[in-house]
């Protein structure tokens, strides 16, 4: 069977919803929802590398390009900010984080 | 002295009192520091009421000339098209009532500097009375609407102020308390008919109101089928009703003898109560087109007059027998009015005036002479101490009673000839009444008369039972030196006391004789009282009978009503002069009816009962259920409680946890989708 | 000797995506942490593999290189850093599956309606940039970096300055026995914390001469 565009397009949709679910189910560990986290990126750029490849414009690909940049800035902030509150707090259940409460 | 009644001369007569009250009042008192002394302010106060006193005396005589005066002095305030202004109308009826007023005021003023001596409040005294000459000057000297109820309220403020004079004593505060909540309910029945003339001539001045008469005529109320009139006049009378004591609202004038006696001469008998006879006299145009509201006064009219004057008979306090006796003279005059006699009443409000402030100023010297004792059970044999005050009391006895040639017989015998002559509905029970009412009229007079001046001394039996009386009197009573100390006698009241009486007594003897003529069946009150003759002849026939005073006081030699007047003064006569036991045992036969007239036929305590009592159950009910149930715990704790639930639900989508948010964004856009993808599914394979 | 080799590409396809979807599955559910991240390498190695079928060479060696060369292991060294109880981690979990499991699959049937109706027939077409270069996916993609987008390009460099500048001055411990000047303190000081005034004789000196005389 012929690999069309929407193959490609539907295994983003999986990958992102799995994404979401974990970072619904996965309260206790916070390192696991920054891990689901860099999957819906990952979801994002098998979108745009796909699209770039059957409309014919690199776009696409400079936007990964991008895309990977920013993910990886994002991830080591966010994992210095983990560093630094588990000093704090000793745990990284994320439901001890709640001081947002309303 | 002619003066030419400028405008300047006619605002003087009720300014002057005003300002000699004002200073007296601000200076005098506590309130002002005290600065000016008793001397100062006596002479401050009569000074303004002798130049008001004088000034309307001019007034009278120049309208007796024709002089008329209607107009506005000050434009108080404009809504729209209708004009408030302060204004005067000076006619005859006018001029009358304020000769009569400032000079019976005048002779209290006089009296009082003797009455009051000595009393604590001298000042505080002076400067209310003054402050009533001022504002029953301004009732009657109106010319529209809203300044006779300014002047109606205002004399209800200061009666209640005078009445309460003594404010520490617990019975005066009652007294006051009483006489102003039953003014205010003859006041809500005036306003109702003030606000009724208003709507449906748009105008609150007399003579725009006495214009539309014969158009209102046939209006009817809104609504109903009444007619629009009728309804006005019975809720102007209402007014009347309660400041002129008509039954029922008559409940507090026997009360308001709490006050000083001088204040009981000038307000309760001669001036404030005959406001209401005044101002339906004045209203004369819009009561002759309703015999509905006539026959309403009549009926209530002669009801006071016969049945306050049965209560006159048991009483023992001697201003109270007074007291009943102006009552059941209101009703007198309110039956005058009833029957179209307007000059009538009038007349009769006039010679009243005079010969019931004698009668209370004497009774007030007596008072005086007994060392503020007023229990006639007390008293007895005065003749011999008090001689003048004895005589005074016999010549205003003799007025009211009806004496021939009298100023009251002349009033008296004038109404009761009306009243015969008028056809209206109740004119027949007016008429029983009012010749009962003659009976009881000298009956309570005489045995006033006999048991305080005449008669055995009763007043020494304080020497006998020496210590016991004396701690009777202790605890019975407020006053420090009250009654007579054992072995003092009474003694004859200083010239300062006698000098009104005398002043008084003369118009009560002569002026019936002089006046009737001009003022019943003249011109002289020309335009101001209207009177449908056709419908109501009352007046009419009365001229045709009249035929001069001295005919008219020989003619009463031989009707009956002399011979009722005599037989009340036998029966006093026998009662309480030569058979000074025969009372108690008549009370004692009677005793259920003596019963019910000692309790005022319970009225008070209906009152008491029905209404007072009513009132606080209905405020404790708005209390409970509808302020603090209602308001304060339904809608306002209620509506903070709601928001405090309703909060406390929503609290709970701010978890705090991360995961909470995202999930809810990802639900929220799977709704989204799902709401935007709704149009595709039908194309799904 | 001259293969029908189209079969294979969906063949590769299903296996690398098959193997990206189980992979990310584990992420998410694995107990350990470090398992956790073990398999997100490993979907990137699948999603790498289903680069380069796209023929984005450049895009799927970089990211072995950057994602799990660099970042992946940053992960690994947090997660070993962090001295965690993995006991704890796993309680609830069953309990939210259900639900979870439920709106991951509407999200997934939802997104499939509209992609499938729309791309269910396309093609891959010609690359009028690849024929320009030569079929160099590189060249290509520097054609455009440096000379289209070369300000964005500029802007991203910014942005992993920051990121490095940011993670160091959050993690940043000062060594307790470091001596340092706080400038701020030494400002704010008065003369009160540095001077103390003693009252004393005037004549200590006469009583310090004496005693040396004494001597």
């Amino acid at each position: 069977m012929n690999i069309t565009l929407a193959h490609y397009l539907v295994l983003g949709a999986i990958l992102f919803a799995t994404s979401v679910i974990g970072i619904f189910l996965n309260r206790k560990n916070v390192i696991v929802l920054l891990m689901c986290i860099e999957l819906m990126l990952l979801s994002v750029n098998m979108n745009f590398v796909a699209f770039s490849h059957y409309l014919g414009d690199m776009a696409g690909q400079v936007f990964v390009f991008f895309i990977l940049t920013v993910a990886a800035a994002e991830a080591a902030i966010g994992l210095a900010i983990l560093v630094v509150l588990f000093r704090k707090v000793d745990t990284i259940n994320a439901e001890d984080l709640d001081h947002l409460k309303g | 002295m002619q003066l030419t009644l400028t405008l300047p001369v006619l605002c003087a007569i009720p300014l002057a009192p005003l300002l000699g009250s004002a200073i007296a009042g601000l200076l005098g008192t506590k309130l002002g520091g005290n600065r000016i002394g008793h001397g100062a302010c006596q002479f401050v106060t009569i000074l303004g009421v002798m130049i008001a006193f004088v000034l309307s005396c001019n007034v009278l005589v120049q309208v007796m000339d024709g002089f008329y005066f209607n107009g506005a002095v000050y434009r108080w305030m404009q809504l729209g098209e209708l004009n408030l202004d302060i204004g005067f109308l000076i006619d005859p009826l006018t001029a009358t009532m304020m000769c009569v007023v400032t000079f019976v005021s005048l002779m209290v003023h006089i009296y009082t500097i003797g009455y009051m001596k000595g009393e604590e409040g001298y000042n505080r005294f002076f400067s209310y009375i003054s402050l009533f000459t001022f504002a029953m000057l301004m009732l009657v000297m109106s010319n529209n609407l809203l300044q006779l109820f300014f002047g109606w309220e205002a004399v209800g403020v200061v009666s209640y102020l005078l009445i309460g004079f003594y404010f520490e004593r617990q019975s005066a505060v009652f007294a006051n308390m009483k006489a102003f909540l039953v003014n205010r309910v003859g006041d809500f029945g005036f306003i109702l008919g003030i606000g009724l003339l208003l709507a449906s001539t748009g105008s609150m001045n007399y003579d725009a109101i006495f214009a539309q008469n014969t158009a209102l005529a046939v209006q009817v109320l809104p609504g109903t089928s009444w007619s629009l009139l009728t309804v006005a006049c019975i809720c102007l009378f209402i007014g009347a009703m309660g400041k002129s004591a008509q039954f029922p609202l008559h409940v507090w004038l026997p009360d308001s003898m709490e006050g000083p006696t001088p204040i009981s001469a000038l307000i309760h008998a001669a001036t404030m109560v005959t406001a209401g006879i005044f101002m339906v006299a004045r209203m004369s145009p819009l009561f002759e087109l309703s015999d509905t509201a006539l026959s309403f006064i009549v009926i209530i009219g002669s009801i006071t007059a016969l049945f306050m004057g049965f209560l006159g008979i048991v009483q023992n306090d001697i201003k109270r027998v007074v007291a009943y006796s102006t009552l059941s003279q209101l009703g007198y005059m309110t039956v005058a009015l009833g029957v179209s006699a307007y000059p009538v009443a009038i007349f009769h409000l006039m010679t009243h005036a005079f010969f019931k402030a004698l009668l209370f100023l004497a009774a007030g010297s007596v008072i005086l002479g007994m060392h503020h004792e007023q229990d006639m059970r007390k008293m007895g044999g005065l003749w011999k101490y008090m001689p003048i005050t004895c005589l005074m009391m016999l010549l205003g006895n003799l007025a009211l009673i009806g004496t021939p040639f009298f100023s009251g017989f002349y009033s008296k015998d004038s109404i009761i000839e009306a009243v015969a002559a008028s056809h209206i509905a109740g004119s027949g029970f007016a008429y029983f009444a009012v010749m009962a009412s003659v009976f009881v009229t000298a009956l309570y007079s005489f045995r006033l008369y006999f048991y305080v001046f005449h008669g055995k001394a009763r007043w020494g039996h304080n020497s006998h039972a020496h210590d016991h009386h004396h701690d009777h009197a202790e605890q019975g009573d407020d006053h420090a030196h009250h009654g007579l100390a054992p072995g003092q006698k009474p003694h004859e009241s200083p010239l300062v006391v006698t000098l009104p009486l005398i002043l008084l007594a003369i118009p009560s003897v002569i002026i019936g004789f002089y006046t009737i003529e001009p003022m019943l069946f003249g011109q002289f009150f020309g335009d101001s009282i209207f009177v449908d003759i056709s419908k109501h002849p009352a007046m009419v026939e009365l001229a045709e009978e009249f035929h001069g005073p001295i005919a008219m006081a020989v003619h009463a030699f031989t009707s009956p009503v002399l011979l009722l007047v005599a037989l009340g003064v036998l029966t006093a006569a026998i009662g309480y002069l030569w058979m000074p036991k025969l009372p108690a045992k008549f009370a004692e036969t009677f005793a259920p009816i003596k019963k019910l007239l000692d309790n005022k036929y319970y009225l008070d305590d209906l009152n008491q009962a029905v209404f007072a009592k009513g009132l606080l159950w209905i405020g404790g009910v708005l209390w409970h259920r509808g302020d603090q149930k209602v308001i304060d715990g339904f809608l306002v704790n209620g509506s903070a409680h709601l928001v405090g639930r309703f909060a406390g639900v929503i609290r709970h989508l701010q978890s705090g946890y991360l995961y909470h948010y995202a999930f809810a964004m990802i639900a929220g856009l799977a709704v989204l989708l799902a709401w935007v993808l709704y149009a595709y599914l039908p194309f799904v394979r | 000797m001259t293969f029908d080799t189209s079969f294979l590409y969906p063949v590769f396809f299903y296996a690398f995506a098959g193997l990206l979807v189980i992979s990310a599955v584990r992420v998410v559910t694995a107990r350990n942490p470090i398992h956790a991240a073990l398999f997100l390498v490993l979907a990137f190695f699948c999603a790498s593999g289903l680069w380069m079928l796209l023929k984005a060479e450049f895009l799927s060696l970089a990211l072995i290189l950057v994602y799990v060369g660099a970042v992946m292991v940053l992960f690994l060294f947090v997660v070993m850093m962090l001295d965690l109880d993995i006991e704890h981690l796993r309680r609830d979990f069953k309990k939210f599956l259900p639900i979870a499991f439920l709106m991951g699959v509407v999200i997934v049937l939802e997104l499939s309606i509209v992609l499938i109706r729309s791309f269910i027939g396309t093609t891959a077409p010609v690359q009028p940039m690849l024929e320009e270069v030569g079929n160099s996916n590189t060249h290509a993609l520097g054609m455009l970096i440096f000379v289209d987008y070369v300000y964005a390009f500029e802007v991203a460099g910014v942005i992993l300055l920051v990121a490095i500048i940011a993670a160091v001055a959050l993690t940043l411990r000062n060594r307790k026995d470091a001596k340092s000047q706080d400038i701020s303190y030494q400002v704010n000081v008065v003369a009160a914390d540095r001077m103390r005034m003693v009252k004393m004789d005037s004549d200590m000196a006469a009583k310090q001469d004496a005693r040396g005389e004494k001597k």
